[in-house]
């Protein structure tokens, strides 16, 4: 008996814990004050910046990650675990680092600066460079989803299609990507949710302007000094937004569950 | 009608796959699993390249190496029905059946028997209904040629029954050049005009299904087809018979000539079984117990000592075999072969 209760007394402790923060935010000021600090134009240019810039790097995400995942999850070949660790490695890397490694490529007097200067591209402290930090950060969370949701697909299924007569483009449109479509979505609403929260890649590479790089993140912590109380609003809408976006996550995966594929005759490269 | 030719060398995880073909009727490829014969179907259809050889249908070539021709799968005329069927399970039946283009799909509904379950998707199908859709699929778009792989393994006795009657129908329909996998000899002699036995990735025998029970090649494809295979070594020949002491003790006759190591081939249906030692013409006489009783349809297969009789039910319950004990098997000399030892046999 003791041990059910200290059981109970953990979880909801566990919960209390997860909890409150959340609740604070939402009862530090009234609600009237909440909804009024949105008209804020901290604010407003934040979730402009935020709104702009996640939708550009989640469209580079899905443009330039598809075909890769497809490539790799499709192929075997020698220094597919290096490629797959590098694909990841934004992941675990810390976000100064990744902040850092963009400036000394990408900024003015980095790998490619000249080449940049040179073709009229200045990405430094712009708000290409906040989607440069968001792609860089988020892309790994579509990555590894997408890799595995293409492995997932029965190699027969593909098979069968080019037997059927499809060729490589048909197979993919027809058979790969309605199958893999739950999973990529799955992926999709993962980076976009990491990608509203960049903070440490972004303020180093792309610096804190407000309308221009600044983001929700940056715009809490430069309200944090100046205006607390717009600090908390921002926080309180980011809670929201990511919220649902996690919330649809699961829906997603609901819906993924009653539309099954073939299991993969490979092992997932991406289960840890 | 054209012939299908494939000549192959492919390279499989322990051995080369080698392999050549000429039919316009059906072929049955029969070994053991892991013998490279799904293997032959992926580079006939253009799924797997060899790195040598040449496919054709008639005067359409899809590969050649000498050419450093290789046709891409979609351009090949091949319907190929894979194992576990490769439906595509977030398509209904009618689009299955209609995804390679085929104009005719509710007369393939109608003709597989599969127009009432033409929007239910593949998931809520049996293992027979499936099936048909898989064979619907890969026929409707008039391929040139069809490959089975294994297509009676992934269902139960019960419905395999049926669906051999069934296909043996389909396939003379249809008269396509068939290559057809599958473990079991009994599926291959009853769908196909000539078998194929392959073992590591070579064919050990390519003949007729009677051929190669009259007439095996080796022990492997004699135990294949169903015969009793035991071992033993030639002690003498004279008078035109051969005498064979068998690995368990027994000494055998038979009319092959042969020395040293042999197989001995003996068919279940020329073995006479009785409760004490017949007088009559049977030079070759093994007693021993009753191991096991196994009915197969109307006949019973009965295991005395080292070999296995088949005898009809009527006789099993004459003999009382279900009852145990000790039983006598006789047979002929001249029903008795003996071939050189094989490997993996």
């Amino acid at each position: 008996m003791l041990t059910v209760a200290a059981v109970f007394a953990a979880a909801a402790l566990s919960f209390a814990f997860l909890l409150l923060p959340i609740v604070a935010l939402f009862t530090h000021q009234s609600l009237g004050e909440l909804l009024g600090q949105l008209s804020n134009p901290v604010v407003v240019d934040a979730l402009i910046v935020s709104a702009k810039t996640s939708a550009i790097a989640q469209a580079a995400i899905l443009l330039f990650g598809t075909p890769t995942a497809y490539l790799i999850a499709r192929h075997r070949f020698h220094g597919r675990a290096f490629v797959i660790t590098l694909v990841e490695l934004p992941l675990v890397l810390p976000p100064a680092v990744a902040g850092v490694g963009l400036l000394v490529a990408f900024g003015r007097f980095g790998l490619l600066g000249s080449t940049f200067e040179a073709l009229g591209i200045d990405v430094a402290f712009n708000t290409a460079a906040v989607v440069l930090a968001i792609t860089f950060v988020a892309s790994p969370l579509y990555m590894r989803q997408a890799i595995a949701s293409f492995e997932a697909v029965d190699p027969d299924l593909v098979a069968a299609s080019r037997t059927l007569g499809a060729g490589p483009e048909r197979t993919f449109f027809r058979v790969v990507l309605p199958l893999a479509r739950a999973g990529l979505a799955a992926g999709a609403a993962l980076s976009l949710a990491r990608g509203l929260g960049e903070f440490g890649a972004t303020i180093m590479f792309a610096g804190s302007f407000q309308g221009v790089t600044q983001t929700l993140p940056l715009a809490i912590y430069f309200e944090f000094d100046r205006d607390f109380e717009v600090a908390v609003t921002i926080s309180a809408l980011l809670v929201i937004v990511t919220g649902a976006i996690l919330l649809s996550l699961k829906f997603t995966s609901l819906w993924q569950s009653s539309q099954p594929t073939s299991p993969s005759l490979y092992a997932r490269s991406t289960s840890s | 009608m054209a012939e299908l030719t494939a000549h192959l060398t492919l390279p499989l995880r322990s051995f080369d796959l080698e392999l050549a073909l000429r039919t316009a009727r059906t072929v049955a490829l029969v070994g053991p699993s892991g013998a490279g014969k799904s293997s032959v179907l992926r580079a006939v259809a253009g799924l797997a390249r060899p790195t040598a050889g040449r496919v054709a249908l008639g005067d359409d070539v899809w590969f050649d190496s000498d050419r450093k021709l290789s046709r891409p799968p979609n351009e090949r005329s091949v319907g190929l029905v894979f194992q576990e069927y490769a439906l595509f399970p977030h398509l209904s039946v009618r689009k299955n059946v209609a995804y390679g283009g085929a104009t005719r799909v509710d007369e393939y509904l109608e003709r597989f028997r599969i127009a009432r379950l033409a929007d239910v998707r593949p998931g809520e199908l049996s293992g027979g209904e499936r099936q048909r859709v898989a064979l619907a699929r890969a026929l409707a778009r008039s391929p040139g040629v069809l490959l089975l792989d294994e297509p009676l393994s992934s269902l139960d006795a019960h419905t395999k029954a049926t669906v051999r009657v069934e296909l043996e129908e389909l396939l003379r329909e249809f008269g396509l050049p068939t290559i057809l996998v599958t473990h079991d000899f009994d599926d291959a002699a009853a769908l196909a005009h000539e078998v194929g036995v392959i073992v590591d990735g070579k064919l050990r025998q390519l003949a007729t299904p009677e051929e190669l029970v009259a007439s095996p090649a080796d022990t492997f494809v004699a135990s294949l087809t169903g015969a009793n295979l035991l071992h033993g070594v030639v002690e003498t020949r004279h008078d035109e018979l051969t005498l064979v002491r068998l690995d368990s003790g027994e000494r055998i006759y038979s009319t092959d000539a042969a020395s040293g190591d042999v197989g001995v081939v003996v068919y279940p249906w020329e073995i006479t079984v009785g409760r004490v030692p017949q007088q009559g013409s049977a030079l070759n006489v093994i007693a021993g117990d009753i191991r096991s009783v196994v009915h197969v349809g109307s006949r019973v297969r009965v295991r005395i000592g080292p070999v296995t009789a088949e005898v009809t039910a009527a006789s099993a319950s004459a003999l009382d075999l279900a009852g145990g004990g000790t039983a006598v098997a006789t047979f002929k000399a001249t029903g008795t072969r003996l071939l050189p030892r094989a490997r993996g046999g």
